[in-house]
């Protein structure tokens, strides 16, 4: 019985939540509650990953008499549900494992200990709920969680502020889940995932795809909906960090997948289209403004609104597939979604943990004040290196394998027979692969500013390499970043159910192919073996090597850097973070971000310095959010009158509000 | 015993690429300096160039680390892989099925994320211009190969370059506007792949425009001949995908026998050379430009292959 051991696990992971209030000034509350939530995470991921190979087509369901009283709380583990709590338990294992060692040098333990096995915990039910209630309120208890672990250090400057933008946008896409579920419940009010399935009576299916694609969208960082992301999720603890952005978002996606594909019924073509226009935008703007920026964890945390708009491009073109009956494509489209969504957890936390590596050795998040740190950290350097050309979709690591499949998705497009669609989908490719471009761009930034070149401050100099703990959870998640690239096949298998149920049909069979190549439809078609691209480079690596050993010089002298006969003497004449982004900030932010280059020269004589400042405007935030909040102070100030009237006035007003009512009703019936 | 000839084709032209790569390069040197009046170096001059580089010591900065000694042989490991899997003289290699066109782009990404990070790792502000001008060039010439590759696999139904060879040979085609759209924009790619001029100057050392050499600047000995045997055979492997995909007659095919071999060896070196010549004439003609003006360029190529895929799209009856 997988899912009462799931749930058994939940509960221990809440006890600890409770107990951990209780103890968290005690010395070795740290190792107890990381400890327990491993255990609870590994234990959980075992259950997940063996009922996604089990479970037959209906999944198992339990009641608890928990809830609402007439409904109670309903759970259901299915191949979907199943597939994504294997996600959530791999990354709280391992955000787990890392806290071991990372949690130590927390400074405010009580703001913590308790919220962390509660945050996961409240995951795990939301993947599990299935009624509409349980679902609202689990993801609520999640968000509410995640919040108070972003508020942990509530004294920095900015986390206030980022706390407060978090709460509104959590408090808002989830009221645009709750009028989703509204809609889909329709008038007889079924709130069972079970009742809502077989009553097919949303009338206004479109709107609740709007609805589900806001409230799921704005939890997962879809653009313009991102906006809290990239300041929320740097301001917690580095490993909730990773649990938010590699995690928290999938739960988003969970969300969407489960209301658009499972609870809504058979889709409308505009949906795909609309769905992977917003992924397509998501994915380019996301990874611009990751390159603007030069704080390590903001920039991934933008990073994580890239790979969201990934995976929303296959969701959308899943949907735009099983609109027009072609079920072998949406399952194409569905299993290259969900590939990286498995992928996306993988390799974000593990950057997240080397970014909470270097904040530890450090104290520094700013780039421009890392450098060289890859020989103070060796390790944490391999493994943010693997997880920067996995992010990068470099083969042959994982993050290509998914991105290759989207592009075969996209290539199926032409088949489709609405005209816009074939408008919209090459241009959704071309926005894929710019995205992927700049993202290997920002990907050699970031590493390269950071852990390369000659360290630009002292704290940077002294760095030392990180604790055990917390270089065994990295170290877990470089060889699945590897294992996932090279032996594709496996892993597309496993979600075979998955796409079977949601999209009707599942992509061919992979382990049976020599050399574990992956061949989504056919042969003559395309294919891909990460195996046999793997054992190349590895064999030709090791022949070049070997030959040059051999037969050449082997002498190496050491001496002061070329650089052309002009050595620089001072770190600060090296490349930074600003520098290095500056070409790509002359081609495309003058357009996206209006950017504007402000250089002042002193005039001849005067010895001061020049400076240069650059101008960037957020555009969906100047042009959607400044004017919403002007508007809501407006009538705040105007409704602020209300406030001091007579009882008289009051009661006319209750009166008045009463025969509107009454008067909407008479017209309604 | 076929699978036996198969992998000796593969293993041939893994051979046969890394050995044509300098001389294709030394061709187009002499060809360039001709053009100019000039004798030019001898043909085998690359060949000597890589010889002379790996009997030398290596000359290592004082903080570079391991990556910097470790990603020259990734850089020409992935390179060579990738070169070895684009057809040149016969198509329906036997591992042709390990990458398609985009996995082959791809390859080609690693290999210039490393060197980007190589360019980096001494931390001198010759090797961060480089890098940071590398990647913005690629990160427009990538998503403009990609939209050329979609180009061609909407055409053949496929993205494994035997199968798009396969069927540009096949009478199904015809001209195409979208053809010569993708043609135009995979020269443009591979123009600014390969550091050529307008774009970067393979001649040029000590300047300020320097894009591939600044960040190569660091490097001597064994691991700057592996780098330099990379970028040859990049050029090398940009000819053969072009020749492959749209000059793909005389190719030989799996199964013809000895003779097809020798024959689409003799006629892939025919393309080589012809390629060269055109490049060499190309370069010769054409005055470098600001790097800022390279977004133009590849910008450009970018709208090229977008259009010609966008026309397919349009165009196609299904």
């Amino acid at each position: 019985m997988a899912l009462a051991g799931l749930l058994w696990c939940i509960a221990t992971l809440l006890g600890t939540a409770v107990a951990a209030i209780a103890m968290a000034r005690h010395r070795s509350a740290t190792t107890l509650v990381y400890g327990v939530a491993l255990c609870a995470c590994v234990i959980a991921l075992a259950m997940a990953g063996w009922s996604l190979l089990t479970l037959n087509s209906l999944g198992q369901a339990l009641t608890l008499p928990v809830g609402l009283p007439w409904l109670g709380a309903h759970f259901r583990i299915d191949a979907l549900a199943a597939f994504f709590l294997l996600v959530v338990n791999l990354g709280g294992a391992t955000a787990s494992l890392y806290g071991l060692g990372y949690g130590r040098h927390e400074e405010t333990p009580g703001r913590v200990l308790p919220f962390y096995p509660a945050f996961l915990a409240g995951m795990n039910l939301v993947v599990l709920a299935d009624d509409a209630f349980t679902f609202l309120f689990t993801w609520e208890f999640m968000s509410l969680a995640s919040w108070a672990l972003v508020m942990a250090h509530h004294r920095r400057p900015g986390n206030a502020t980022a706390g407060y933008i978090y709460l509104l946008m959590a408090g808002f896409g989830t009221l645009a889940l709750l009028l989703a579920f509204g809609l889909l419940a329709g008038p007889a009010g079924g709130y069972a995932f079970d009742a809502i399935r077989s009553a097919q009576t949303a009338s206004l299916a479109g709107a609740v795809l709007v609805l589900a694609l806001v409230g799921a969208g704005s939890k997962a960082g879809l653009v313009p909906l991102h906006v809290w992301l990239p300041l929320a999720h740097p301001a917690a603890p580095s490993h909730v960090s990773a649990l938010m952005s590699g995690v928290m978002t999938k739960v988003a996606v969970y969300g969407f997948v489960r209301i658009v594909f499972d609870l809504l019924g058979s889709p409308v073509w505009w949906w795909g289209g609309l769905v992977a226009l917003l992924g397509g935008v998501t994915a380019v703007m996301g990874v611009l403004y990751a390159l603007m920026e030069h704080d390590l964890k903001r920039l991934l945390a933008y990073h994580t609104v890239e790979n969201i708009g990934i995976i929303f491009i296959g969701l959308g073109l899943a949907l735009a597939f099983e609109a027009n009956e072609m079920p072998g494509a949406a399952a194409l489209g569905l299993t290259a979604a969900l590939f990286h969504v498995f992928n996306h957890s993988v390799f974000k936390s593990l950057l997240f943990f080397g970014a909470g590596a270097v904040l530890t050795a450090t104290g520094e998040r700013d780039m421009e004040r890392l450098g060289g740190l890859i020989h103070r950290m060796p390790f944490t350097a391999f493994a943010f290196l693997i997880g920067s050309a996995a992010i990068s979709a470099l083969p042959p690591f994982n993050g290509f394998v998914s991105e290759w499949l989207t592009f075969q998705a996209i290539l199926l497009s032409p088949a489709l027979p609405q005209w816009l669609l074939k408008f919209l989908i090459p241009a959704i490719g071309a926005l894929l692969a710019l995205s992927a471009a700049l993202a290997a761009a920002c990907f050699v930034k970031a590493f390269g500013v950071s852990f390369l070149g000659r360290p630009r401050t002292e704290v940077a100099r002294d760095a030392a390499e990180t604790d055990r703990w917390s270089l065994a959870s990295m170290f877990v998640l470089v060889t699945l970043c590897l294992l996932a690239g090279i032996l594709p096949g496996y892993f597309i298998d496993a979600l075979a159910p998955v796409s079977q149920a949601l999209a009707g049909a599942q992509l061919p069979r992979q382990e049976q192919l020599d050399w574990l190549t992956i061949v989504p439809i056919a042969q003559s078609r395309s294919s891909y073996s990460g195996l046999l691209l793997f054992l190349f480079i590895a064999m030709a690596a090791g022949v070049g090597a070997e030959v040059i050993h051999r037969w050449a010089s082997a002498a190496t002298r050491r001496s002061a850097p070329w650089d052309c006969g002009f050595p620089d003497a001072s770190p600060v004449t090296q490349y930074t973070a600003g520098s290095f982004s500056q070409p790509i900030r002359r081609v495309f932010g003058s357009v996206v971000f209006r950017a504007r280059e402000e250089v002042h020269i002193p005039p001849p004589g005067d010895a001061s310095a020049a400076r240069m400042h650059v101008r960037l405007h957020d555009v969906p935030w100047d042009v959607l959010y400044v004017p919403t909040a002007k508007l809501v102070n407006l009538a705040a100030d105007r409704l602020n009158k209300v406030q001091f009237m007579t009882i008289r006035a009051y009661l006319t007003l209750v009166f008045g509000a009463l025969v509107v009512l009454l008067a909407v009703l008479a017209v309604w019936q | 015993m076929a699978v036996a000839l198969d992998l000796t084709v593969q293993l041939g032209q893994m051979l046969i690429v890394l050995a044509l790569a300098p001389l294709l390069t030394g061709y187009v040197r002499k060809v360039k300096a001709r053009l100019l009046r000039r004798q030019g170096p001898p043909l085998l001059q690359p060949y000597r160039d890589l010889l002379r580089l790996v009997r030398k010591e290596v000359v290592l900065a004082q903080n570079a680390s391991w990556l910097f000694r470790v990603a020259p042989y990734l850089i020409f490991a992935t390179t060579w892989v990738a070169a070895a899997l684009v057809p040149t003289f016969a198509t329906g290699l036997i591992f042709s099925q390990a990458a398609d066109m985009i996995a082959i782009v791809a390859l080609l990404g690693s290999a210039r994320f490393m060197l980007a990070l190589a360019g980096l790792d001494v931390g001198t502000s010759f090797g961060g211009i480089g890098s940071s001008r590398e990647m913005m060039i690629a990160s427009l010439a990538e998503p403009a190969m990609l939209m050329v590759v979609f180009t061609l696999s909407l055409l053949a139904g496929s993205t494994q370059l035997s199968s798009i060879a396969a069927s540009m040979q096949g009478p199904g085609i015809g001209l195409r506007v979208s053809l010569a759209l993708a043609l135009v924009g995979l020269i443009m790619v591979a123009i600014a792949e390969n550091a050529r001029i307008p774009v970067d100057n393979p001649a040029t050392h000590l300047e300020l425009t320097m894009v591939h050499e600044a960040m190569i600047l660091e490097y001597s000995g064994r691991h700057l001949a592996l780098i330099e045997a990379a970028s040859f055979l990049k050029l090398l492997l940009y000819v053969s995908v072009i020749a492959c995909v749209f000059v793909p007659w005389g190719t030989a095919v799996s199964g013809q026998g000895l003779d097809a071999y020798v024959a689409g060896l003799g006629i892939y070196a025919a393309k080589l050379a012809a390629a060269g010549c055109m490049l060499a004439v190309f370069e010769t003609v054409i005055a470098k430009m600001r790097v800022f003006r390279v977004s133009d360029f590849l910008g450009a190529a970018l709208m090229l292959g977008f259009l010609a895929t966008l026309l397919l799209f349009v165009s196609r009856v299904t």
